[in-house]
């Protein structure tokens, strides 16, 4: 199990008041697993994610994360997981534009302290898994919306994490770069890569193998048939 | 290559960041450009009056010290004033004190009219020529070179002999081109055999900034004319106690000896340490001329003036480390969602702290670097505008781009803190 997350709860200080944002969240990821998690905005689900992404810690509540507890790793324990467990995919791209793809695709084997000519190739790699090594040098402004997203999970695979965390990936896309970006998580999750892909379009969960429902904080189970027909 | 993320990387981000706002970048080193360019330029000018005065000494080669009758720090001139009370000539027992001090090479005693005396040569008069009436050594002890003919002999004091010997300016303003020597010259009616000529002290060149210096050096540098020693009571007066020329193994042994020379002279008179003189009110007593003395004193003087210019160069430095960090935070501003995104992406505290220290240091230490190009410029045009020597300083060079380093060091501290603190979160939310 990559992610394992029992009895989760998370609060947010307003002021004075406690606002409650997860109620007794509990979630489990198998490897190879392509999950999806739908909620209105407001539900929460940006803040599981940050929470499954360690960016955030729970108020309360058991992260197993590839068996580890997180909720007793430091800053940097943290920071290395992000590094090289998760992978990050997010709703506006996120690239830095002023680096070219290449070097955009090598940033997090930076940070793992990967001599530059390897990181170079790995790079490339994971740039031809996503079909656009022959964008390498191109900057992110030369680049469509569903190249830079293609990009942005280069970044995200090169370092080959356990788990693809996506945050609306489609949301800044038109339907038909939407549905190759969908075909290319499909892709990358037969290989055997796992996801948990954060959307609010039904049509888009779909492509899941299993859909789970966020609203007002708490997580459920959603019969993956009833969305079929809307994809 | 433990540490590929670190500090190549981080230099590579600086420039390019320097390089994508190039204005910013160029407005911010300004600060740090001018603080130290005008380092660069006050210290190299620094250096090069004190290497000035300092080659003048050596230049003057001889290590002399003159050591004559001072009247409140004013050379006592025979020329206008008669020989005060209670002074005589110098005895033989002190020249042998002198002679033994420690650093002492040799010494020797002389008389001179500088002013009042006038030398004829034919048609030709020398008015205001200086007159010395010198022992056999006194070439040696003030290290003057001998060009053509023959020095001052025992034979020559011993008899009486009316010689003399010219210095270069004076054989020319007496002879032109002609042949001096064998030559006659008239002093004060009576008649002497030129048997040599001297080079000029000349390359002893000062800036004069008093009317002391001017009496100091230009007097120095008029025409001479030598006789010995012996033969000064036929054209002037008997008994004038004389002055000493000592010569000193080194440099630095110039005061002490002339101190002590001073000491034994006035030691001799019966002249204590104490503030009157022999005549009561007016302090009257041997003194050495002492150059090195005098150009510690010029050094000193324009070291602690330009210290203080340093001073207002360090806080032009200061404002210009107030721009830096102020960039740097807006910079911070600017880039937080990249912050967010690295730190997303597995990026620790310390790296993006690393990163934002280096762009600092790296944007002040390029600004270093070319202050230290415009100060040397800058210095070199003081040269050539105010004629005032220049010695650019390799260790002022190194120290100066090191400071901007460290200016943007300390002052990139506390935006590179902010930026390594950032929660990623709110990081990337920021628009």
């Amino acid at each position: 199990m990559i992610i394992d997350i029992k009895n989760l709860y998370k609060d947010y200080l307003n002021g004075e008041m406690v606002v409650p944002v997860l109620k007794d969240v509990s979630f489990s990821v198998d490897e190879g697993e392509f999950v999806s998690i739908m909620g209105r905005s407001g539900s929460g689900k940006s803040t599981l994610m940050n929470i499954i992404g360690c960016l955030d810690r729970p108020t309360s509540g058991n992260y197993l994360f590839n068996g580890e507890d997180v909720s007793a790793m430091s800053d940097d324990e943290l920071s290395d997981l992000r590094n090289r467990g998760v992978g990050f995919i997010f709703q506006q791209f996120n690239l830095l534009p002023r680096d070219t793809a290449l070097e955009n695709v090598e940033l997090p084997l930076v940070y793992a302290n990967v001599p530059a000519q390897e990181r170079k190739a790995r790079a490339l790699e994971a740039l031809e898994r996503v079909d656009l090594a022959d964008r390498a040098e191109f900057l992110p402004t030369q680049l469509s919306g569903g190249q830079k997203q293609r990009v942005a999970i280069a970044r995200a695979i090169v370092n080959n994490p356990s788990i693809l965390l996506a945050d609306e990936p489609t949301g800044a896309l038109d339907s038909r770069s939407g549905e190759q970006l969908m075909e290319l998580f499909c892709d990358l999750n037969r290989q055997g890569m796992s996801i948990v892909m954060i959307t609010h379009e039904r049509g888009v969960a779909a492509y899941a193998q299993r859909v789970m429902m966020l609203s007002d904080g708490v997580l459920t189970d959603t019969d993956k048939e009833s969305l079929e027909g809307i994809k | 290559m433990v540490r590929s993320s670190g500090f190549g990387e981080n230099i590579k981000l600086a420039f390019r960041g320097i390089f994508t706002h190039k204005m910013r970048s160029f407005l911010t080193m300004l600060g740090i450009i001018i603080g130290i360019a005008a380092i660069i330029a006050i210290v190299s000018t620094i250096r090069g009056t004190n290497e000035q005065i300092k080659q003048n000494l050596i230049g003057a080669g001889t290590n002399s010290v003159t050591v004559c009758i001072k009247q409140n720090d004013w050379e006592y001139e025979f020329d206008y004033m008669s020989v005060p009370d209670g002074f005589y000539p110098v005895s033989d027992e002190s020249m042998d004190q002198i002679r033994s001090l420690p650093g002492v090479k040799c010494a020797a005693r002389y008389l001179s009219r500088k002013n009042s005396a006038s030398v004829y040569c034919g048609s030709v008069t020398l008015d205001g020529c200086g007159v010395f009436g010198v022992e056999s050594d006194y070439f040696n002890a003030a290290g003057l070179q001998l060009i053509k003919g023959r020095l001052f002999g025992e034979h020559d004091i011993s008899s009486f002999s009316k010689v003399a010997v010219l210095d270069r300016s004076a054989a020319k303003a007496l002879f032109s081109s002609d042949e001096p020597i064998g030559k006659t010259i008239e002093i004060g009616k009576e008649v002497f055999l030129v048997v040599g000529v001297i080079d000029t002290e000349s390359s002893f060149r000062p800036s004069i900034e008093s009317m002391e210096d001017y009496y100091t050096y230009v007097g120095n540098t008029s025409a001479k004319v030598y006789i010995p020693l012996a033969d000064w009571p036929i054209l002037f007066q008997f008994d004038e106690p004389e002055s000493v020329i000592v010569r000193c193994k080194d440099t630095d042994s110039m005061t002490d000896v002339g101190r002590k020379t001073a000491e034994i002279l006035n030691n001799a008179l019966g002249i204590g340490e104490g503030k009157d003189g022999k005549s009561g009110e007016s302090d009257i007593r041997y003194k050495a001329d002492d150059l090195l003395e005098q150009a510690k004193q010029i050094q000193d003087l324009s070291k602690s003036t330009n210290s203080m210019l340093i001073w207002i160069a360090g806080i032009s430095l200061l404002v210009g480390g107030i721009g830096v960090m102020n960039i740097m935070l807006v910079s911070v501003t600017e880039r937080t969602r990249e912050i967010g995104l690295k730190k997303a992406l597995g990026a620790k505290k310390r790296v993006i702290l690393g990163q934002f220290l280096t762009e600092a240091a790296v944007l002040t230490s390029v600004g270093g670097i070319l202050g230290v190009a415009v100060g040397i410029a800058l210095a070199y045009a003081i040269q050539f505008i105010a004629q005032v020597p220049v010695a650019i300083s390799i260790p002022a060079i190194v120290v100066s781009v090191l400071f901007s380093t460290a200016v943007g060091l300390i002052f990139g501290l506390l935006p590179s803190i902010q930026a390594s603190r950032l929660d990623p979160i709110e990081a990337l939310r920021y628009e």
